[in-house]
């Protein structure tokens, strides 16, 4: 435990350790709420989800706060509906049989540039007669727009661009822009202001209702913006944290840990076993490491948890055993083994409990900076298309983009978030590793 | 990551008893030919693993096989002998023949016999036919599609890796000469980035050279249509290795030269460097003389070591730079699900490593002392 206290105090003083740890233990608070507010099979369910899931969101929309750095302040998606109590909804019997249904919004408009799609989804409620709505649009200048009149289905959906009859009424190709547009204004000016959409709908029925929802397409939208699928970024970015954390830790550790305590068995009993152990290690110096994991992600799985598995046992075999080595035989004269020697230790316990154990300082290091490495191998085969299939993860984004052209059509938001955050697990590790060799190897604490 | 790994083979020389020739030529030449054997060995044993793993689910088995049947059937459509027999009495003979073609080869052994085969096979670089992929001079041989693309991949790991050794030890000897500086605990501070792979910096230049700037290509290897003047392809190719080139570099120098600064000023705090010093030797000297040559060993293997992390790791930022190397033909081949080229490729990788260890081992004999004077030897 003093030990432990006296490592923190020493890592204190070295400004990247604190930055590291910062880093480190914030993408920890981010794995555990990630893994607290979305269960893993539901994270699974909506990264797999098509459009039954994410018809609400834009694709390729960039993330809202791009309007913090840009002088055009795009439109931000956004949508309400009557059910989540989002749209003011005002039910007025007439007769018996007969009820009007008003459905209003209002929102405020301050964006520069005319939303991409608005779509209204009704569902209604109806034994034979369908009920019938009207759609009315107020601008702020004090235009009132007809938008359509028609019935609606127990499912009916209706795009404001896609309508021929509006376009022919409004005498334009672009609904969108006569809606928002200062009209014959040159260069095209958004009218700024509070917006109202107006739903008179009308049920025929006892018991018929109408209910809608107000979907907005801008170009922007939430905190990390679409995709191609329209799905919804900030999941694969949020969720990718615990399962970059997962693989790395994991792997890293269990390496580390396996490694040693082979290098410990192979320098304890010597002879054969250590001749084994070396050649071994000089045969896997010759398997060509990303080649295989790519032939078992080809062939097999693209599970992440069987590349977690292959990809140990490729590293355990690793250079650092040799350097281990080195060590263990200094140790393995030690005057304290030969004690325990004297006292009838077997072998098992001396190499757990007086071999390993002297290791640990030295390999702490080691293991904190291998995090970074295996969380980029898994963003890495992520990019050469073996990346988990059903898991969102950072690289499968980054593949999603690649395959999509993204840094070529300008969707730089889908390739730099993810890579941030990659990157910035890489560092957190590195320099929190960097800092802990100073610490442990006593031969660079002065250099 | 840390400085252990630059002492990994310097222990692998061990004390033998000096029985056997006295020239230096009689013993390299021992040594050489022990290394020889070990390596061939290695790389047997190697070849073979990436067998056993390829064919666990039976890929290598249906490679063979779908190849038999090509090769039969087209022979026997093609043979105008048999022009004239009906569908049915051509597909009994193709049948046939099939069966006989697979008992030759062995494929009806047990795996033990077969895996040898393929092992033959593999070595001898017989690396089967591809399904879909064809070399740019249209062949399917899975030999051919790799070695056309060997060239490009050996051009940038060259390129990067020569830049980044030469570049890396330099700078270390340097700042180990003024340590301390400020120079010194930048690059110190510098040292995480090298946590980061290179294609992943390769993004970011595509992004600030190619996207924003438009001063360098995104990808490739030369312009398209290809310049015809031999002076302007290879300026053309140099533009195109600028960034490839430059992200492999910057993703691992700070972390060499970190690791080899404090190499270096370990080993010139040794009792020797200082008596040297002491001597009044010039500084230039002393670090030639004094630093450098001890520790010659230990360099070259780092650069070995360097080699074939580049060799398998350069497969992602030649997708990346769509660099048309091995690198990226492995990731056309997982596209399209092309078994043999991936196979092949694992196995052409292999080759490159074990050679390089080779080479490595060859170098390593000429300059260290122990070799040379006898007292070294393989295990």
């Amino acid at each position: 435990m003093n030990a432990i206290q006296n490592t923190f105090r020493e890592l204190v003083r070295f400004p990247s350790a604190i930055l590291g740890l910062t880093i480190i233990f914030f993408l920890l608070a981010v794995s555990v709420y990630a893994l607290v507010t979305i269960p893993y099979s539901e994270a699974i369910r909506l990264w797999r989800g098509g459009e039954d899931v994410w018809y609400q969101n834009p694709k390729y929309a960039a993330p809202a706060w791009f309007n913090y750095f840009s002088s055009v302040k795009k439109p931000v998606s956004f949508k309400v509906g009557t059910l989540d109590g989002g749209m003011t909804k005002t039910v007025k019997p007439v007769n018996q049989d007969i009820s009007t249904v008003e459905i209003t919004y209002a929102f405020d408009y301050t964006y520069d540039t005319p939303p991409q799609e608005m779509t209204l989804y009704f569902t209604s409620k109806f034994d034979q007669k369908l009920p019938f709505v009207s759609i009315l649009w107020h601008t702020p200048d004090g235009r009132e727009i007809q938008i359509a009149n028609m019935a609606v289905d127990r499912r009916t959906t209706y795009r404001f661009s896609q309508d021929t009859k509006l376009q022919k009424r409004l005498k334009t190709d672009y609904v969108m822009n006569s809606l928002f547009l200062e009209p014959n204004s040159q260069p095209p000016k958004t009218v700024k202001g509070k917006y109202q959409l107006v739903i008179n709908g009308t049920a025929f029925e006892s018991g018929s209702d109408i209910d809608a929802e107000f979907v907005f397409h801008g170009d922007l939208f939430g905190l990390a913006g679409t995709d191609k699928y329209r799905r919804d970024l900030f999941l694969p970015l949020l969720y990718g944290t615990p399962i970059a954390l997962a693989f790395g830790l994991l792997a890293a550790l269990s390496t580390a840990l396996l490694t040693m305590i082979i290098a410990a068995i192979g320098t304890w009993y010597g002879g054969w076993v250590d001749e084994l152990i070396q050649r071994i290690t000089e045969i896997n110096l010759v398997l060509p490491f990303l080649a295989i994991l790519i032939m078992v992600g080809t062939f097999y799985s693209r599970s992440i948890w069987l590349m977690l598995g292959v990809t140990i046992l490729l590293s355990i075999f690793g250079g650092a055993i040799k350097g281990y080595r080195a060590v263990f035989l200094q140790a393995k004269e030690a005057s304290y083994i030969e004690a325990a020697r004297a006292y009838g230790a077997s072998n098992l316990r001396i190499i757990f409990t007086y071999l390993v154990p002297r290791m640990i300082p030295l390999l702490i290091p080691t293991l904190v900076s291998s995090v970074a490495g295996f969380v980029f191998l898994e963003a890495s085969l992520a990019v050469l298309g073996l990346g988990d299939p059903v898991l969102p993860t950072w690289g499968k984004v980054i593949n999603d983009a690649f395959s999509d052209g993204a840094l070529y059509q300008g969707y730089y938001y889908w390739v730099l978030q993810p890579a941030a955050l990659l990157m910035i697990t890489g560092f957190g590790f590195a320099m929190l590793g960097f800092a802990l060799d100073r610490i442990f190897n006593p031969r660079l604490r002065e250099m | 990551m840390s400085a252990e790994s630059l002492t990994v083979n310097t222990e692998n020389t061990v004390e033998t008893k000096q029985a056997f020739g006295n020239t230096t030529f009689m013993r390299m030449t021992k040594y050489m030919g022990l290394r020889v054997v070990t390596m061939a060995i290695t790389v047997a044993i190697g070849v073979y693993l990436t067998i056993l793993i390829a064919n666990m689910g039976g890929y290598v088995d249906t490679m063979m096989r779908n190849e038999i049947r090509d090769n039969m059937t087209q022979s026997i459509l093609a043979n105008p002998a048999f022009r004239n027999l009906t569908p049915e009495a051509k597909a009994e003979l193709v049948q046939k023949k099939i069966a006989s073609e697979e008992a030759r080869q062995g494929l009806n052994e047990p795996f033990a016999i077969r895996s040898i085969n393929y092992l033959v096979n593999a070595l001898t670089l017989n690396l089967g036919r591809a399904i879909y992929m064809i070399s740019d001079h249209g062949s399917k041989e899975v030999r051919l599609i790799l070695l056309e693309r060997l060239p490009a991949t050996l051009l940038l790991t060259g390129t990067a890796e020569l830049i980044l050794f030469f570049g890396s030890v330099f700078i270390a000897l340097s700042l180990s000469r003024k340590y301390g500086s400020w120079l010194d605990k930048l690059t110190i501070a510098l040292s995480p980035t090298s946590a980061v792979p290179a294609w992943f910096y390769g993004i970011f230049f595509i992004l600030i050279f190619a996207a924003i700037l438009r001063v360098l290509p995104f990808g490739g290897l030369v312009d398209v249509p290809p310049p015809e003047n031999p002076v302007d392809y290879a300026l053309s190719v140099l533009k195109h290795l600028i960034l490839p080139a430059t992200s492999v570099i910057v993703s691992a120098i700070f972390l060499s030269i970190y690791n080899w600064r404090t190499f270096f000023l370990i080993f010139s705090s040794e009792d020797y460097v200082e008596v040297a010093k002491a001597k009044g030797l010039a500084p230039r000297d002393v670090e030639r003389r004094y630093i450098l040559r001890p520790t010659l060993p230990t360099i070259i293997t780092s650069f070995a070591l360097l080699a074939i992390t580049l060799w398998t790791g350069l497969t992602i930022t030649e997708t990346v730079f769509l660099w048309p190397g091995l690198g990226i033909t492995i990731f056309r081949a997982i596209g399209a699900y092309d078994t043999p080229v991936i196979v092949g490729s694992t196995i052409i990788y292999a080759y490159l490593l074990a050679l390089t260890v080779f080479l490595l081992d060859f170098v390593y004999a000429l300059v260290d002392p122990r070799v040379k004077v006898g007292a070294g030897g393989a295990q």
